[in-house]
């Protein structure tokens, strides 16, 4: 049955899909124009891009994988909140044949779908600035979707806990954003003083940059691949761990 | 399912919920029988909500025996929902949907095929008369449109039992009726009813049996007509005085009638005949401000029991 609640989100979506697809579309081109092309020739010049890697093929992949950071916070936030508290939609399906079981799997069923979708533009982007030029590269899009849910159980675990808006801007703020700007997606976290680096590797981002830089680049080394893919999943499955309790609680007093 | 279908709809055992340290619904018993209206009449905060919650089997029972269609809503909560139309307190309507969306998709929730669903949103758009407001946005719709427009989404996977919480409150008159007007058809046709109010018009209106409950308890069950025999008069006169001698009335009345109740606004006389007690209230000397003779109601129920008005 969490079918339902993904064909429900489709219905919605199939309102607004317009909009969305322009952002997916326009934001990694004007990034990848200015940063990856623009600031790109500049780095390109002075040290002949990172570690030896032209600076936009560098950028890309990070930035696919803090774009879909970014789309899954805010999808868990604002929209999961108005349907718990201000549109009251989980209430309206729990009066019927669907559990709070299938409403968590179709959300997050959903959230996977919308990061297929952010990355298969991403990647199309990409390929026509010329960054992702093999076949192996399709497979950034799963890794940057796995990327996305990586935060977006836990970030939905928060929000069940939510009676208010108040702290989404705090963690788009404090957590989000500082992640988008110094977690490897525009420059190495090596560069990061000690102290953050450590931190930066105990996000799920870190690891995500790094397995979509790798799956890009073509130089993914397996034993690697295996643990970024590990946090990421940890991560994931974490926050169902989580959700499912605090959920529970939320929508059935 | 052999088994539901001789077990009645909702039968409750020394039903209790508690959040944390509140008891909102403190041992109550009661049954639901199928084809009948069955209300549970009382005040704001007297465990109606709480106990509408349980039988939708969105609210886990704290102790006590509950079962919907003769199953345990802990371990058959979907199955029971499957047979039952939920009208919450608040219209949670899709508000990024259409009227017919709304009807369509909810449907889905029940399993049902995307054709039958349409099929069904069609015939249940008309009945609750907004066959024409079908691809208008739920924004628009009046109070009492959405209220008929979430009977209707109730209504979608034909339910055995419709549990209806607050069903007019906030409505105006002429919506209050029509809604009434389309739950008694439905009555007809045999649905099951249980529904909260503490309007008691509605309560008389709709309910075949009902319980008034107060504090977390049931305080009396009946029919409409046994229980306004049982706890009130045939007749009650109505006398109002002028505020500043309300006080001295105390005490003379006593003996022109069964019962006599004062109000802060007025003064009830519980009786079998409302005329002569109106005429013997004259000959004592008194001169109420107004006097009105109706019979006995709800509301008169609720007083003797509680000592309050239903609507405060």
């Amino acid at each position: 049955m969490a079918v339902r609640v993904v064909e429900h989100n489709v219905v919605v979506f199939r309102r607004l899909w317009r909009g969305y697809i322009m952002v997916s579309f326009f934001t990694p081109l004007f990034f990848l124009a200015s940063m990856g092309l623009g600031l790109g020739s500049l780095v390109n010049r002075g040290s002949g891009g990172v570690g030896g890697v032209p600076y936009i093929d560098y950028l890309a992949p990070g930035l696919l994988a803090a774009t879909t950071m970014q789309a899954a916070a805010f999808e868990c936030m604002y929209p999961i909140l108005a349907k718990i508290l201000w549109d009251r939609i989980y209430d309206a399906m729990l009066a019927t044949r669907l559990s709070v079981r299938d409403v968590i799997a179709g959300e997050v069923a959903w959230v996977a779908l919308r990061m297929l979708m952010v990355a298969t533009i991403f990647w199309v982007v990409m390929a026509a600035f010329g960054v992702a030029h093999t076949f192996e590269s399709l497979l950034v899009i799963p890794a940057a979707a796995l990327n996305g849910l990586a935060f977006a159980t836990p970030i939905m675990a928060f929000t069940a806990t939510q009676r208010n808006d108040n702290a989404f801007s705090t963690i788009f703020r404090f957590v989000i954003t500082p992640l988008y700007l110094l977690g490897g997606a525009f420059f190495p976290i090596s560069s990061l003083p000690g102290a953050l680096q450590a931190v930066a590797w105990a996000t799920p981002l870190a690891h995500g940059v790094e397995l979509c830089r790798g799956l890009v680049l073509g130089d993914l080394v397996p034993a690697q691949a295996v643990l970024h893919l590990t946090v990421l999943l940890a991560y994931a499955i974490a926050g169902v761990v989580f959700v499912r309790p605090l959920l529970t609680k939320r929508l059935l007093k | 399912m052999t088994d539901s279908i001789a077990s009645p709809p909702i039968s409750a055992r020394n039903l209790v919920k508690r959040f944390g340290d509140l008891v909102a619904v403190d041992g109550i018993d009661f049954e639901v029988a199928a084809g009948e209206a069955f209300g549970f009449l009382g005040p704001n905060g007297a465990g109606k909500t709480s106990t509408m919650r349980m039988i939708a089997c969105v609210s886990p029972v704290t102790s006590g025996r509950l079962t919907v269609f003769g199953k345990d809503p802990e371990v058959y909560g979907a199955e029971i929902r499957g047979r039952l139309g939920v009208v919450p307190q608040a219209d949670n309507l899709d508000l990024e949907l259409t009227v017919r969306e709304n009807l369509i998709m909810y449907a889905r929730y029940f399993d049902l095929a995307w054709s039958e669903g349409r099929k069904r949103a069609d015939e249940l758009l008309e009945f609750v008369q907004l066959d024409e407001r079908a691809k208008d946005k739920v924004d628009d719709l009046s109070g009492g449109m959405k209220r008929r427009l979430t009977i209707a989404r109730a209504l979608i996977n034909q339910p055995d039992l419709l549990l209806l919480d607050e069903p007019t409150t906030g409505l105006d008159p002429q919506a209050r009726h029509l809604v009434w007007e389309r739950l008694y058809r439905l009555k007809q046709r045999g649905v099951t009813l249980a529904l909260t109010t503490h309007y008691m018009d509605e309560a008389e209106q709709l309910c075949d049996r009902l319980v008034v409950m107060d504090k977390a308890k049931i305080a009396a069950e009946g029919t409409p007509r046994e229980l306004i025999a049982k706890y009130s008069t045939k007749e009650v006169l109505e006398l109002r005085f002028p505020a500043d001698e309300q006080p001295a009335i105390d005490g003379r009345l006593d003996g022109l009638a069964d019962r006599v109740e004062l109000l802060p606004d007025r003064v009830l006389l519980y009786t079998s005949d409302g005329e002569e007690a109106a005429a013997a209230v004259h000959r004592r000397g008194l001169r109420p401000e107004s006097s009105l003779v109706r019979r006995g109601t709800l509301e008169d129920v609720f007083l003797r029991l509680t000592g309050r008005s239903l609507i405060d």
